[in-house]
């Protein structure tokens, strides 16, 4: 919403300055976006060509001596426009000004030869107007010397406010200055609109058959108008603000839409075809609108027809065919109610942002529809002449004010402000409520042009933006008085520790999108219909992402693509398995790519970093479930993958035979493929949701620390077993031996080779051996050394190797 | 061979024996079975008890001095050989060693700053809630008081999903506030809690992103109020830019969901390019938006708003992250550019706390 001061300066009286009135309306709520206060405009002098001689070696060019009235000799200036000539009294900018409609700071220069200092200017390029045919041509007694933007009146300064979209009655100059007055920046100045006595009936009939849509229509025929430019008060202000004027009649509404938040409109009468009826839209009729463009309607929208067809767009833009233009002799001026909603849905679904619709879908003050109208009528007879009929008062049933039951201590419950009750009820008043009532709880009337209140809160918010927030000290939060517990819950605290886990072996945290195109969603086992976005922004960002993996891995490719291939990557966040809150699952995910390796990547004098595999997403995956206090001890690591993995190298962690915590390894050919990235990478998934929570401790008390007091000792053993048989069932094998005695078993060599035999490996381990009674004998160590072997042959039909 | 000459010619071996092997020759040839000077203390069983007395000192003083020589030199030896091992294993200590993954690895500024939230807000008493990102229609918008077909709506930008069975669209959040919503239907006051989360509106240039993150704070109770409601958001904005006062300015609003509503401006110098310094300085920027939870939004939680009250805000994890550690662009936050990452990220174990500072 925009206004020049002036304009403002028409409906309140005040002495404040520019700064006051900006400071005020941010501060009670109508928050002032932009300034402008004019002085770009100052520089610019009417001064008065002396002499213009044709330019000694450009045709086109003239050489002026121009008086700019300072008293001093008269300044050479070099000007190409088709009217400058002798005696023309223009605007002159001197060397050093910044002209806005150029974007230029002037300098003196030398134009084929001639200098100029300084230049005559066009009202595009003091940007007042499109009009570039020639310089700025002002009347003979014009006071040269003086500031051209004040002669003009276009030193206004104007005001652009934020409106937020609850405030119809700020949509209008008048209401602004209301919020002003009320806020004792000065007095509102009220005067009612002069009603204009109509001489006959309106010939034209009206018919309202969407009453659901239209709650009121006035009408009224303007006989005998001449539709010539609007007055140029009229057309500065609205060039103020950034409309361009058209002619008088639709000046005068868009006018009337600006200074009251009352839009309007004109047809010309003699365009429209018998009567006029306010209906639905018929399915697939068309309207070529007033921008030129046509427009499909559906019954959802509202129009006004007459018998030739749709003539407008109710509230939200007029017809072409029945616009009014230099030639309109008679016409029919419309002050409507339209419901906001609908006006809101249809603007939306065609694409029009209009200064009507902006109002009319926060709602239009229903009492000033006829008022409006006689308002335009006014200035229409003082600007075009004619005759009016009567108004046409069609299906108003009256507005039914609002009134809230307003206990006044509510300012003091919401806000902390004492308010004094008399300053609470003065408030209300002057912006045009009606309290009612001598006690603590007041009836209070809504005026018409609120719709945006109904309730006490409502009320206190009135309150409080007039008397001021500034008023409200902040006061201490009550303490809760004791020292803070823990207050985050197992799964922020898990999802913390995975972060910080992962970024200390070395990978960075990506964020990355929570879409996916729906290529990649289906690569790893989404793309389910429910998790497709309608309205997606962009082809490629459609599903919901059912694995962190292809973003991540989308984004190592990247790196790789800018030079940076060997990059480890995590993110901790949430991936969708259906669109209900217990489907959105809280994932750990990483990927390594090239041989970014957790003890560094690339060439190194003491050797090389060699690609990532399977064992550094394994080792990454661990430690997320070991950082988040998974039981690891207890963990199960079985071949089973999902397809998007390379079957042969990766895993699939589990806690028991249901509860899976993870996955990880390297990827299948065919994923890798369909993401469109190379390798080497590996990768993994913790399911940081699915790990149970803690037991609940009566104690922080650790277990008691029992400490053997006989030397440990380890022994090595290598076994030769089937090549498919895996090493963790080879440890759980010499573990389960004697678990008392056994206190861990380490893989330390695994091979395969011509000599073992056909489809043999060979895995060697180092048994720690604890003894806890007391010192084992040689024959002890025999026996607990059979039962490892046996154990091993027993579950895995491995054999001692010789 | 006389006895003078005997240990000068077994001293001056002893210092020549260049290696343990020539030592033990020497001693061999000195002390041994059949040495020189073992040969020499032979003589003494014959001789009588006044040549004995003479000459005994005098072979025992020589056997004396010799074994201490050879001790002598073998040290030596052993320090000459420690030395030249000590040589010989010289390495070049200017070679390079591979960084600590703990210094190379990084924490988003978004999680970074979220945790700097927490730190926050958890020493005012309050506790972190969370949502899920799909939404129903109802937690989005109606229970928060956005009518069916209000222009409020519109201003959200939202993201659809198709039409379910039933013809309900679920919604990609348009923000945190549908939490508010679960958190009263789960809990009875007096509530205390922040909601960081993701969030999404179609929309994306520099500063707005489909995809972005809020934070979203929620007090109800029987008495907290607007004053109130200024003293946390000061207290966080103080705590959270890290400076000894801060200066906010509270302007009324429009938000269906509260009422009064305001949005908040923080007093800042942005005088030097791609610097943002709070606590002083004459410009305005607007940091979050607040208010009085509305009635409706009570009502909708179960709560009687005649008994109940309280206050809600929010404002963007990513922007507060762009103000306070100067990051130009949003977009640039879900690149997952590791040059980004490494400079705008933080080393994991530095973690904000409030008794060691949020970040420094």
């Amino acid at each position: 919403m925009k206004f020049t001061l002036s304009w403002l300066k028409d409906h309140l009286e005040t002495e404040a300055t520019l700064d006051e009135i900006v400071e005020r309306l941010t501060a009670i709520g109508l928050e002032v976006e932009a300034v402008d206060d004019k002085a770009a405009l100052k520089p610019f002098v009417i001064a008065r060509v002396l002499t213009a001689v044709q330019h000694p070696d450009a045709d086109r060019l003239r050489v002026l001596s121009v008086d700019t009235g300072d008293g001093k000799a008269p300044v050479q200036v070099v000007c190409g426009a088709p009217n400058a000539r002798a005696g023309l009294v223009g605007v002159f900018a001197a060397p050093g000004t910044y002209v806005p409609g150029i974007d230029v700071t002037l300098s003196v220069g030398k134009i084929r030869g001639v200098e100029s200092f300084g230049m005559m200017c066009s009202e595009r390029e003091l940007q007042i107007s499109d009009e570039h045919n020639g310089i700025i041509d002002l009347p003979e007694d014009a006071p040269v010397g003086t500031s051209f933007a004040a002669y003009a009146h276009i030193d206004d300064p104007l005001i652009e406010i934020n409106l937020t979209p609850n405030r119809p009655d700020a949509t209008g100059v008048y209401g602004i200055a209301r919020d002003l007055a009320a806020s004792g920046l000065g007095t509102l100045k009220t005067a009612p609109v002069e009603p204009v006595a109509g001489k006959g009936a309106t010939p034209v009939r009206l018919t309202i058959e969407a009453p659901e849509l239209c709650p009121g229509f006035a009408l009224r025929l303007v006989r005998g108008v001449k539709n010539g430019p609007s007055p140029r008060w009229m057309q500065q202000r609205l060039i103020a603000i950034g409309l361009r004027p058209i002619n008088a009649l639709v000046d005068i509404t868009n006018y009337i839409t600006f200074d009251r938040g009352r839009p309007l409109h004109v047809f010309d009468a003699k365009k429209v075809v018998g009567n006029l009826t306010v209906r639905r839209a018929r399915d697939g009729e068309k309207i070529m609108a007033l921008d030129q463009r046509e427009y499909e309607l559906t019954p959802q929208m509202c129009v006004i027809a007459d018998e030739g067809g749709v003539e407008s767009i109710a509230g939200v833009m007029g017809g072409e065919h029945s616009g009014c233009d230099e030639n309109t002799a008679d016409v029919l001026i419309e002050s409507a109610l339209w419901e906001p909603l609908n006006i809101a849905r249809t603007g939306r679904t065609l694409g029009i942002i209009t200064d009507a619709r902006y109002r009319f879908e926060r709602g239009v003050d229903p009492e000033f529809m006829v008022p409006g109208l006689e308002l335009a009528t006014r200035m229409v007879l003082d600007s075009c002449g004619g005759g009016a009929t009567d108004i046409e008062v069609i299906g108003y049933a009256g507005h039914t004010p609002k009134t809230v039951s307003f206990p006044l201590s509510e300012v003091k419950r919401l806000t902390g402000l004492e308010v004094p009750k008399d300053e609470s009820l003065s408030i209300l008043s002057r912006l045009g409520f009606t309290p009612q009532g001598a006690g603590e709880t007041v009836e209070v009337t809504v005026p018409s042009w609120r719709p945006d209140v109904d309730g006490k809160a409502d009320l206190v918010e009135e309150v409080m933006r007039i008397h001021g927030v500034d008023e409200i000290a902040p006061q201490p939060l009550s303490s809760h008085g004791a020292v803070n517990g823990r207050i985050l819950t197992t799964l922020q605290i898990r999802t913390r520790a995975a972060k910080r886990a992962l970024a200390v072996r070395g990978m960075m945290e990506a964020v990355t999108w929570s879409f996916i195109s729906a290529r990649h969603a289906e690569l790893f086992g989404g793309g389910q219909k429910a998790l497709k976005l309608a309205n997606p922004i962009a082809a490629d960002m459609s599903d919901m992402r059912p694995s962190l993996l292809p973003g991540l891995i989308a984004a190592a490719q990247r790196n790789a693509d800018r030079g940076f291939g060997d990059v480890a990557l995590f993110e901790v966040s949430g991936t969708y398995e259906g669109d209900t809150p217990d489907a959105q699952r809280r994932i750990a995910a990483g990927v390594r790519r090239g041989t970014a390796r957790l003890t560094g990547a690339g060439r190194y004098w003491a050797g090389n970093a060699g690609p990532v595999g399977v064992f550094d997403a394994k080792a990454d995956a661990l430690a997320v479930l070991e950082a988040c206090g998974a039981p690891v001890d207890r963990l199960q690591i079985e071949a089973s993958a999902p397809g998007w993995y390379h079957p042969g190298r990766s895993g699939v962690i589990k806690l028991g035979p249901k509860v899976v915590l993870g996955t990880f390894g390297e990827f299948h050919p065919a994923a890798l493929a369909g993401l469109d990235v190379s390798g080497p990478l590996c990768g993994f998934e913790v399911f940081v949701d699915a790990i149970p929570e803690p037991k609940a401790k009566p104690t922080r008390t650790k277990p008691k620390l029992e400490l053997s007091a006989f030397q440990a000792v380890k022994r090595d053993f290598a076994f030769v077993v089937d090549r498919a048989v895996e090493a963790g069932t080879l440890v759980r094998a010499a573990i389960g031996a004697d678990k008392k005695l056994i206190t861990g078993v380490n893989v330390f060599d695994v091979f395969e080779g011509a000599a073992l035999g056909e489809g043999k490996k060979s895995i060697a381990i180092e048994v720690s051996i604890q003894p806890v009674e007391k010192t084992l004998t040689d024959e002890d160590f025999e026996a607990l050394a059979k039962r490892v072997v046996d154990n091993v042959a027993k579950q895995t039909g491995g054999t001692l190797r010789g | 061979m006389t006895f003078n000459s005997l240990e000068n010619s077994l001293l001056a071996e002893i210092a020549a024996a260049g290696d343990e092997q020539a030592i033990e020759a020497v001693r061999l040839t000195a002390l041994g079975k059949k040495g020189s000077v073992s040969e020499l203390l032979k003589t003494l069983g014959a001789m009588t008890a006044e040549e004995r007395q003479v000459k005994g000192p005098a072979i025992n003083g020589l056997k004396v001095r010799v074994t201490e020589a050879l001790a002598a030199r073998k040290a030596e030896l052993k320090d000459a050989a420690i030395a030249a091992r000590l040589v010989a294993e010289k390495l070049d200590v200017t070679l390079p060693v591979r960084s600590s993954p703990a210094e190379r690895g990084r924490i988003h500024p978004i999680s970074q700053v979220t945790d700097e939230i927490a730190a926050i807000f958890g020493d005012m008493g309050f506790s972190i809630a969370e949502g899920p990102d799909i939404e129903t229609d109802y937690y989005n918008f109606t229970a928060l008081n956005f009518p069916e077909g209000h222009p409020a709506r519109e201003m959200h930008d939202t993201f659809f999903f198709h039409p379910d069975d039933k013809g309900e669209r679920k919604v990609l959040r348009t923000h945190t506030s549908p939490v508010q919503i679960r958190t009263m239907e789960a809990q009875k006051p007096p509530i205390r809690i922040v909601i960081p989360g993701k969030t999404y509106r179609q929309d994306s240039d520099a500063t707005h992103s489909p995809m972005f993150h809020q934070v979203e704070g929620l007090v109800i109770d029987k008495t907290a109020n607007v004053a109130n409601m200024k003293w946390v958001l000061e207290e966080f904005c103080r705590a959270f830019f890290e400076v000894p006062s801060v200066k906010m300015r509270f302007r009324p609003s429009f938000f269906p969901f509260t009422e009064p509503s305001l949005e908040v401006d923080i007093q800042c110098d942005r005088s030097r390019p791609g610097e943002v310094r709070f606590g002083e300085g004459s410009d305005w920027m607007e940091i979050l938006g607040c208010g009085m939870v509305h009635p409706n939004v009570l009502r909708a939680g179960g709560l009687d708003p005649d008994e109940y009250q309280g206050f809600a805000w929010g404002m963007g994890i990513d922007r507060i992250a762009m103000l306070k550690y100067g990051m130009p662009d949003l977009r640039a936050f879900f690149d997952a550019d590791v040059r980004w990452l490494s400079h705008y990220g933080f080393r994991p174990l530095d973690m904000p706390t409030l008794f060691a500072g949020l970040s420094s």
